[in-house]
């Protein structure tokens, strides 16, 4: 059963592919923050321009679903963290484990997600001809849950492809391709599966805890 | 690079990560005043530049992987400053 | 003696190259070699040309006389649409990255591919994927907002395939990043022994600085694409002014990712043009450190100056007046170059070869866009010039001057590396000449239509103003005339040119160390670099 993959020839040692590995998974997480950075500056904009409509936006979305999606989240972020460091001491049932775990949490994160998606089905705030709400600033209030729709399902989005990720790791473990000498792709997943639970750590505050 | 984390560091992070999340979301029960939103964007960042750190092992990084990693918030920062330029003064000054 | 060398005289085997490293379809579809890929970009972009091109005759066809005679106004909206998204994201920012950088890259390292080859086929599909979808909108019935697609017309009112072209940009968009990526990786990392950052070539600088901008404004893009489809499903957006929504925050988006995009435009352009000035001034580049950081400088300075594009939208003139003065700024590092290409050609061993006429055509045209840039930049005089043909002059100047002149230039210099053989120098000077003139002939007139007052993106025009666009189409023809000669002469030299040594131009440089065309793997032996770059004998 294979270990770890030979170096291709245009590397010259194992350090430097590591180190490629490394810069190239940052690079792609710099595009991330400027991918999700232009719906940060869209909300920074309204959010200057109606901070009423915000405030009363915010009380519409379910508190306690967000805060317990963020200690969900940042609980699979430590499942995670325990693989990597699992694929280094070549333990490997420890690795299934936790990878099992992280993808379960993401799995949990995106079914309270939907759940609240559906709730604001039935409360008829989906934005588009069928929202319906009384009260001020209720063509704000339709701007600040469309940036909420766009800025969690850009998120969700980046989950899916996350518990793929995942999905192939367990793979690839099963595969007894994972190793000490060969834990690239535990690492660059879980530098992406950190990287999009940073983005969720600003996503709850900016939308759920809007107070004034 | 490739040397693990301490079991102990890791736990130690997540909590620190929990108690801030209690934190954050308690102060939306106190009185809303002009520093509601900075502390909860002060906290999230603190709790970002716990999970580069520890999470993502920025603490053991170069300086090369360091700067590509603050690349990406610094050019998203030029985005919104230049922009707020404009919204911040279309009234007459 | 009949010996077995009469009847059947043993013919040398030829020389393994990555051309015939591999016959079938599928050894050029699946492969991982840096050097084909390269040729897949060239013939998929040479496409896109090709089309966005057409569009263009159409266009000057059209414009012969002031009268709406050709095509119907939709009809014309569709071409100038179709003009800019193929030749800006199908065309100019692939062109030298995707092909000469490809190509070239990993051999001026003295490497033997990119840091992540894989990642490097699958940009090309994706290139391909997006254009397909682009391809698509066009011949369904194509797509009238301007390739700036600006809201709430492309949001909201206009009736094309908006969402559909706006996905093959968004798809095309990925290829980009990805490259930029690799390239990013690879010139950190596959650098051979020795070859420190400023022993680099200024084509290699020019690469990552180029890189530096496509990794960081095209998200930007991605997510503006997505936010104008999210819209137009939705019915609702944050562009929408029902809704509180701003327009104007579409351009801002837009701009902060399409200004930077003109440097990924023309900084490669610029990194060929020192490597051939050099060449055939046999010198070294003069100012070699400054004009590597002016790269960086352009790239990042890049970046602060999008609202120029934004003066009369009803932007803040607060901010207009920021954006002028970072506009004026941006302006100083290329302008040192130019000074310094200049000062290498000076009391330099000139040889008037194809891919110097194409530099010194691009460093005289280059200036004049440039300039008209600076021009434009000025808030008083772009609240007269704006949406005017100066601004389609001044942008043709620096991309079709400047930039498709430095490609094609890139594409004669490195052609024998690429293709292991000479084309016929005298017919590529006179098509360099034809083309020159062509492209004078139709934009300069442009720049005085513009000052007049005629206004772009419109298939009619004053009757006062035939003469200046009766001249602008016959350049048009005879600049066609100047793209279509390198294309036949170019493929027959492939399949009939002289066959050339590994260094046929005698430069410096990793590359021509190997042979030409180089073998699959680059070098037998990755070599160790100790001297300068440009590290010329001196002159006499």
């Amino acid at each position: 059963m294979s270990r770890a993959p030979s170096l291709p020839s245009h590397f010259s040692t194992v350090e430097q592919r590591s180190v490629a590995n490394h810069l190239g998974l940052w690079t792609f997480l710099a595009t991330e923050i400027l991918f999700f950075g232009g719906l940060f500056v869209c909300y920074t904009v309204y959010r200057i321009a109606y901070p009423a409509a915000f405030v009363a936006g915010s009380h519409h979305l379910n508190f306690w679903i967000g805060t317990i999606n963020t200690g969900v989240l940042l609980t699979s972020s430590l499942f995670m963290a325990l693989a990597d460091r699992a694929v280094k001491r070549d333990r490997r049932t420890a690795l299934r484990w936790c990878l099992l775990a992280t993808w379960l949490l993401g799995a949990v994160f995106l079914g309270l997600k939907f759940y609240e998606y559906g709730e604001k089905y039935h409360e008829h705030l989906i934005p588009g001809p069928n929202f319906q709400l009384n009260g001020p600033w209720k063509p704000q209030i339709e701007l600040f849950i469309f940036l909420y729709f766009t800025m969690t399902g850009l998120h969700a989005v980046h989950m899916i492809g996350g518990l793929t990720a995942l999905a192939w790791l367990l793979w690839q473990n099963h595969r007894g391709r994972l190793s000490p000498e060969h834990p690239a792709p535990v690492e660059m997943v879980g530098l992406y599966w950190h990287f999009v639970d940073c983005v969720w750590v600003f996503l709850y505050p900016l939308l759920y805890l809007i107070i004034r | 690079m490739n040397a693990e984390t301490k079991l102990s560091t890791l736990i130690a992070v997540y909590l620190a990560l929990i108690i801030l999340l209690v934190l954050t979301a308690l102060a939306t029960a106190l009185p809303p005043g002009p520093w509601s939103t900075p502390l909860a964007l002060l906290i999230a960042v603190a709790k970002m530049a716990i999970i580069f750190a520890y999470f993502m092992r920025l603490r053991w990084e170069g300086g090369l992987v360091r700067l590509f990693a603050s690349a990406g918030f610094f050019w998203l920062a030029i985005a919104g400053v230049l922009t707020l330029a404009d919204y911040l003064t279309r009234h007459e000054l | 003696m009949i010996t077995e060398e009469i009847i059947a005289p043993r013919v040398p085997a030829p020389a393994p190259t990555y051309l015939n490293a591999g016959h079938t379809l599928r050894s050029w579809l699946c492969t991982l070699d840096h050097k084909r890929i390269g040729l897949l970009y060239l013939f998929t972009i040479t496409f896109f040309f090709v089309i966005a091109a057409v569009a263009a005759a159409l266009m000057r066809w059209e414009l012969l006389t002031p009268q709406p005679d050709l095509v119907t106004p939709d009809f014309y909206n569709r071409m100038f649409t179709l003009h800019g998204v193929l030749m800006v994201w199908f065309f100019l920012i692939p062109s030298i990255p995707t092909v000469l950088g490809n190509f070239i890259l990993p051999l001026m390292l003295g490497a033997r591919d990119v840091a992540f080859p894989r990642l490097n086929l699958a940009s090309w599909y994706i290139f391909v994927a997006g254009g397909l979808m682009a391809l698509y909108a066009i011949v369904a019935g194509g797509v009238d907002t301007g390739w700036t697609f600006y809201t709430p017309y492309s949001s909201t009112y206009s009736n094309g395939y908006v969402m559909m072209m706006a996905a093959g940009v968004f798809v095309a968009g990925f290829s980009s990043i990805f490259t930029g990526l690799n390239f990013i990786v690879t010139i950190h990392q596959l650098r051979a022994p020795g070859l420190t950052w400023f022993r680099l070539p200024l084509f290699v600088w020019s690469l990552y600085a180029t890189s530096l901008i496509l990794v960081l404004a095209t998200p930007v893009l991605a997510i503006t694409l997505l936010l104008i489809g999210l819209e137009r499903l939705c019915g609702v957006g944050v562009f929408d002014p029902k809704l509180g929504g701003d327009p104007l925050l579409f351009q801002h988006l837009f701009w902060f990712y399409s200004h930077p995009a003109v440097y990924i435009m023309i900084l490669p352009g610029m990194g060929v043009v020192s490597e051939t000035i050099a060449c055939f001034s046999r010198k070294r580049v003069f100012g070699y450190h400054v004009v590597a950081i002016a790269s960086l400088a352009i790239a990042a300075l890049g970046f602060l100056v999008w609202g120029h594009h934004m003066f009369v939208s009803s932007q803040s003139v607060y901010a207009g007046v920021v954006f002028s003065l970072l506009s004026f700024l941006v302006s100083v590092p290329s302008a040192i170059k130019v000074f310094n290409w200049t000062a290498t050609l000076h009391r330099g061993s000139i040889s008037f070869d194809t891919p110097l006429l194409y530099a010194l055509g691009f460093i005289g045209l280059f200036t004049i866009g440039g300039l008209t840039g600076v021009f434009l930049a000025t808030l008083p005089v772009d609240v007269r010039m704006h949406d005017t043909y100066f601004v389609i002059a001044h942008f043709h100047y620096v991309m079709v001057g400047g930039m498709v002149m430095g490609y094609l230039g890139g594409i004669h210099y490195w052609w024998p590396k690429i293709s292991g053989r000479l084309y016929h120098e005298w017919t590529a000077r006179v098509s360099a000449l034809i083309v020159f003139i062509g492209f004078n002939l139709t934009f300069f007139p442009q720049f005085i239509l513009g000052y007049l007052g005629m206004p772009r993106r419109v298939h009619m025009y004053a009757p006062e103003f035939q003469t200046l666009n009766v001249l602008s189409s016959a350049g048009a023809s005879i600049l066609g005339i100047g793209y279509i000669l390198p294309l036949v002469y170019l493929t027959w030299s492939f399949f009939h040119g002289p066959k050339v040594s590994s260094n046929p131009w005698d430069a410096t440089g990793l590359e021509w160390q190997t042979d030409s065309p180089p073998p699959e793997h680059n070098f037998a032996q990755i070599p160790v670099v100790t001297a300068e770059p440009y590290n010329y004998p001196p002159l006499a």
